[in-house]
């Protein structure tokens, strides 16, 4: 059976600290890294337009975009790289991208 | 607006809204392989185990010390994956046996990129599928070698450029076909082959769901768009991924113990695969007369396919 | 204890790992491993144990399996030789680096081309930077011994790196030799079920595999490095147990009539039997000449080495394998720059030798040390060697 024996530090520094084999016990410990830097555009939603079917939901390769308490499929900023695929699919027209600002 | 229309539209509510594989991984933006990764993985569900081959969606999703990975996963080479699956599932399946590990199904899934399944991989995945491991292999295919730099892989389609087969004023990029992968599975008379296309997110679970149930080897070839390699704008990765389809350049079916089906309605006739390539930077070079003998190759795999839904008999 | 019975070694190498309760064997067939395959199979196919055996396409496969295996806490084995071994080559360094204990029996031969199926060390040399321990056997009851022993070093948790037992091919493969069995009961006294780590398994999720980008990479290194020199005590302790339970005391560093020589030999593997008769007809001569056998090569034993050269003036290395272009035999190599700074060092003799399968006879031990007497420098020398 699966068991982890000793506690991880997050970012190991020195030789003693890496993890036998490199192992980590954390699984899905990649969403620390937040590439929501990478976007040059933004995804901003029309909810008056979204039926919310949740195709943009379906085709985000971020998994960034998620349902909120209303129904509204939302993207999360601190993930979104700004592909601009849930604009290019939203057949309603709900979703435009506009310039991000430095 | 019927209600079979409606069924469609709101149809992505209905898949499983636990993600197995998390934000935070660096797949380049508009990526299509990876978007095919967290759709088979929301088939799969829970009691998995991936084996993954060196390549991009290896290197996008584990920097140590982060993981984008939600199931146990493994890593070890670039041409291995099948035959580090084939570990796994022996090893799961002896412990087991022997009451070491809690006794309930878990499903070995290898995962390779073209290279890593039709190229420097094959003949791992042939050793495990002619042996009958239960596992699934797949083969996330964005038709070269992304990771490295877009070089061209077996994978490749006819005259597609890339770094290794450029649109040189003598050659106009890729010289040879397609290799067909299915189709070598398809004789290892592995019971359950497929082709999927994450531009169809619900025909793509649905044989993984199919492909989990079969006790024994089964095979998903999932086109995966890449927006970078193929040098076209991130936003169009989906729609590309449907007009390969339409065009019938990729054709979706399945194929289950030697029974061909298509998955995808029949068109009564073919988008003109032009459609599909114009978009694209790899193929800009072609001429007219290029487009012509591509659009002729397909028409003739295509015949060729249909041929096969028409006769093949179960074995 | 049984009784002594007479089988051929190879044979007996799988009836050891049968002894381990292994769960899973992945094995390729090259000749001279192929009865270790074989019986391997044979002993699985009866039931005898329970275990999977997956008959791999490929060396590069069977290893590739071994590591998936072993990736889910189970116990594994595997066995090779020569251009199997080399065809491993690309996994070998990433399965110690992902500190997975398989064990591996691998029947030493020379390495092509031109293709010669015969016994030297020529395949197991370009693997010793690849992270395993390495132990060398000098007989059938050695094999039968190392064999159980390796998987107690490569599973113990202060170790967890994977371990090649060498078995000359041929030379010991395919002899008959009498050897004794330990019984089931005590193997499993001796060795209790692994304790994994960690596994591969939904009730746990974690991440094997990760890569490495330039700002651990270095640590990493210096962590298996580490891990491996560690082993060492690991090893020795295994040894004393083993020898504790069964009678026969084995060392890392093996010496015959070495206290008070002179000269001594220094063997790996099936050769130091007949260098060890070599040594006692030198001594009947009034000769002293002695024998240094090291078991262990990665890590390797140093401080056991210096101990045992101590006060001789002629250490002769006997290579099996050649270092093309370079220095010398691998093993004559790696002694020189251990004892570069050493002051009253021995000279160094360095003999490439027993090359695919020559012979080695205890007149060519004789003969070496003679020749070792006359020879000026340290380079080596590639002996019997028609000139």
């Amino acid at each position: 059976m699966a068991k982890k024996k000793t506690e991880q530090k997050k970012w190991p520094e020195k030789w003693h600290e890496v993890t036998p084999g490199c192992m980590v016990f954390e699984p899905g410990n990649a969403a620390n890294y937040k590439t929501g830097s990478w976007k040059a555009q933004r995804p901003i939603l029309d909810t008056k337009k979204c039926i919310k079917c949740g195709i943009c939901y379906i085709f985000c390769p971020e998994a960034c975009i998620q349902e909120d308490t209303e129904g509204f499929f939302q993207a999360d900023l601190g993930y979104c790289k700004g592909c601009g695929i849930c604009a290019h699919e939203c057949w309603p027209g709900a979703i435009s991208m506009v310039e991000e600002e430095e | 607006m019927n209600t079979v229309q409606n069924f469609e539209i709101f149809a992505p509510k209905l898949v499983d809204r636990k993600e197995y594989f998390s934000a935070g991984h660096r797949a380049c933006q508009g990526c299509g392989e990876v978007l095919a990764l967290r759709l088979l993985l929301k088939g799969l569900g829970d009691d998995v185990v991936v084996a993954n081959a060196t390549g991009c969606m290896e290197i996008i999703s584990s920097a140590y010390p982060q993981t984008a990975w939600l199931h146990p996963y493994i890593h070890v080479a670039f041409e291995n994956a099948a035959a580090v699956g084939s570990g796994v599932e022996a090893g799961l399946k002896a412990l087991r046996r022997k009451g070491k590990i809690a006794d309930r199904d878990v499903k070995t899934i290898a995962i390779a990129g073209d290279g890593g399944t039709a190229d420097i991989g094959l003949q791992a995945l042939s050793g495990a599928m002619e042996r009958g491991h239960d596992m699934i292999f797949f083969c996330l295919d964005n038709e070269a070698y992304m990771n490295t730099g877009i070089q061209r892989s077996s994978a490749t389609p006819f005259m597609a450029a890339t770094t290794t087969s450029p649109a040189g004023e003598a050659i106009p990029g890729q010289r040879t076909g397609k290799k067909n992968v299915p189709e070598i599975m398809v004789a290892h008379k592995v019971p359950y082959v497929a082709t999927a296309c994450p531009s169809y997110p619900i025909d793509l679970i649905n044989k993984v769901k199919k492909a989990k149930a079969v006790k024994g080897p089964a095979y998903i070839h999932i086109f995966s768009m890449c927006p970078t390699g193929w040098r076209c704008a991130s936003e169009i990765t989906i729609k590309l991924g449907r007009l390969v389809v339409e065009t019938g350049v990729f054709p979706l079916y399945e194929v289950e113990n030697g029974k061909y089906r298509l998955t995808m309605e029949v068109p009564e006739k073919l988008r003109p695969v032009g459609d599909y390539l114009k978009p694209q930077g790899r193929f800009r070079h072609l001429t007219p007369s290029n487009i012509e003998t591509i659009q002729e190759r397909v028409n003739r795999e295509w015949e060729i396919l249909m041929n096969k839904i028409e006769c093949m008999q179960p074995w | 204890m049984g009784k002594r019975i007479g089988m051929e070694v190879g044979i007996a190498a799988a009836e050891a790992v049968a002894l381990c309760n292994i769960d899973v064997a992945a094995v390729y067939p090259i000749t001279p491993q192929s009865h270790i395959a074989e019986h391997m199979a044979d002993i699985i196919h009866d039931g005898r144990i329970d275990a999977e055996f997956i008959t791999v396409e490929s060396e590069h496969s069977s290893i590739s399996a071994c590591a998936g295996a072993s990736a889910t806490g189970a116990r594994v084995y595997t066995a090779t030789s020569s251009q199997g071994l080399m065809l491993m080559h690309e996994i070998l360094p990433i399965v110690s680096a992902m500190r997975l204990p398989v064990v591996m029996g691998n029947a030493n031969r020379a390495v092509s081309g031109p293709l010669n199926i015969w016994n030297d060390h020529g395949d197991i040399m370009p693997q010793r930077d690849s992270g395993w321990i390495c132990l060398f056997t000098e007989n059938g009851q050695e094999v039968i011994d190392l064999s159980i022993m390796a998987f107690k070093i490569a599973e113990d948790p202060e170790v967890m790196l994977p371990t090649v037992v060498n078995i000359d091919g041929f030379q010991l493969t395919h002899m008959i030799e009498p050897l004794e069995f330990p019984t089931q009961a005590q193997v499993n006294k001796f060795l209790p079920d692994r304790k994994p780590y960690a596994t591969l398994h939904p009730d746990n999720p974690m991440t094997m595999g990760c890569f490495n980008m330039p700002d651990i990479f270095t640590e990493t290194m210096k962590a298996k490095d580490t891990a491996l020199w560690n082993s060492k005590k690991t090893i020795v302790k295994v040894f004393n147990e083993w020898g504790r339970q069964f009678g026969r005391k084995y060392n890392v560093v093996e010496t015959y009539k070495a206290k008070d020589a002179e000269t001594l030999i220094l063997t790996m593997g099936s050769m130091g039997e007949t260098a060890s008769i070599a040594v006692d007809e030198m001594r009947k001569a009034g000769r002293k000449v002695g024998l240094v056998k090291l078991r262990l090569w990665r890590p390797f034993p140093v401080e056991e080495l210096r101990a045992a050269i101590k006060g001789c003036k002629t250490l002769i290395v006997m290579d099996r394998a050649i270092s093309f272009g370079g220095a010398g035999g691998p093993v004559a190599t790696e002694i020189k720059s251990f004892l570069f700074h050493d002051k009253g060092r021995p000279r160094i003799v360095d003999f490439l030798m027993g090359l695919g399968g020559r012979d080695v006879t205890v007149g060519d031990f004789i003969a070496m040390v003679e020749r070792a007497k006359n020879k000026k420098d340290e380079t080596y020398e590639y002996y019997g060697v028609r000139e």
